[in-house]
């Protein structure tokens, strides 16, 4: 097998998660998608790594890891501070700023 | 060579058919994350993807990250998920009102387009060069892994560390709320329910049947109708309240008839035995 279906398995991920962005309306399941661009991106970098070897895109992977973990904090947090003051996860309901 | 590096460094037959088994398996969990209408089922399913990653991971030589992807991302963080599911709503579906119209349509064509550009670019790029992590992992994976972060990104490395210290404390200041008035007293409470006059004595208790005396079903009237302020207040703000009065009204109706056609029998035997 070529490994470089494990970069077009790393795109067709890519693509389901920014199609489900594009498509879900609750915030945290448009939130799982996003884990989901961030994991098929760690993929390629794996790939990639294995490809070249050497070990820096590991390390950029992992790296991505950390910062994600990050990002799903505040962003979980956004989430429920939203949802306490609007009764609804729906990215439809946090239409304040809309003329 | 050791079997570990040789694995690493080319790929077997047995790598094909765990590529193209757990490949087929991760896909349908990722269309299963954005198709499911509930959230905690497309959280499920994206654990499952996400176990399958880690899985690749390990076969392409990547073994530290291939066990940190299991403990951190299906461990801690789709845990997490989890318990924002839990907070927001379980129940809590997903409305299939289209604000836009033809929304989902174009999201998909934009998707479909998107995903020919991403598979068009690999396919013209010139990845020839395959090497392998037989050399780079000879020193032990995680000895290379840390080797590199403590010494050509040790600065990346702790400014990673104090944007996980910036992320935690910012999520602290998010979901915290400072009260901006005294909590009334008890005494005040029951003042303040005499004054208006409206319940004065304590609220009616949920569930009023043997087999449900759960806190979301309503306690009935003497009418039959639910009355909704036995349940408690979140509840019905969230709209959870479980209605069980046609059911246990045909409960009752399925049990005269089981009594009427096993009466109706036993006359049928005492007659025949007469």
């Amino acid at each position: 097998m070529n490994p470089v279906n494990y970069l077009y398995l790393a795109a067709l991920l890519f693509t389901i998660g920014a199609a489900g962005v594009l498509i879900r309306r609750n915030a945290i399941v448009v939130f799982m998608c996003v884990e989901l661009m961030l994991n098929a991106c760690n993929l390629a970098f794996v790939a990639f790594s294995r490809m070249h070897g050497n070990l820096d895109g590991q390390i950029i992977a992992f790296f991505t890891m950390v910062v994600a973990a990050a990002e799903v904090v505040v962003g979980l947090a956004i989430i429920v501070s939203l949802f306490r003051a609007r009764h609804s996860a729906s990215v439809d309901d946090a239409s304040l700023m809309k003329l | 060579m050791s079997a570990i590096t040789l694995a690493a460094s080319a790929t077997s037959t047995g790598e094909a058919v765990q590529f193209w088994i757990l490949g087929t398996v991760a896909v349908v969990g990722a269309l299963c994350t954005i198709l499911m209408r509930k959230a905690v089922h497309s959280a499920l399913c994206l654990a499952a993807t996400m176990i399958i990653l880690a899985v690749f991971y390990l076969a392409n030589g990547a073994y530290f990250l291939g066990v940190v992807q299991i403990i951190v991302y299906t461990g801690a963080i789709m845990m997490l998920f989890l318990f924002v599911v839990m907070l927001v709503g379980v129940t809590a579906a997903d409305s299939l009102k289209e604000t836009l119209k033809g929304q989902r349509w174009w999201a998909a064509a934009c998707a479909l387009g998107f995903g020919i550009l991403l598979a068009a670019g690999i396919g013209n790029a010139s990845l020839t060069t395959f090497n392998g992590l037989g050399v780079a992992n000879a020193g032990g994976n995680v000895e290379g892994i840390a080797r590199r972060i403590f010494t050509t990104y040790v600065f990346a490395f702790e400014i990673t560390g104090a944007l996980l210290i910036t992320a935690a404390v910012g999520a602290m200041v998010l979901t915290h709320r400072e009260r901006t008035e005294r909590a009334r007293t008890q005494r005040e409470l029951s003042q303040q329910r005499v004054r208006d006059g409206k319940q004065v004595p304590p609220l009616p208790a949920p569930g009023v049947y043997a087999r449900h005396n759960a806190v979301d079903v309503a306690g009935l009237l003497p009418d039959g109708t639910p009355a909704d302020l036995t349940v408690m207040d979140t509840l019905r703000k969230h709209g959870q309240i479980r209605d069980v009065s046609s059911e246990a009204l045909e409960d009752l109706k399925a049990l005269e008839r089981r009594s009427r056609e096993r009466l109706g029998r036993d006359r049928d035997e005492e007659e025949a035995s007469r």
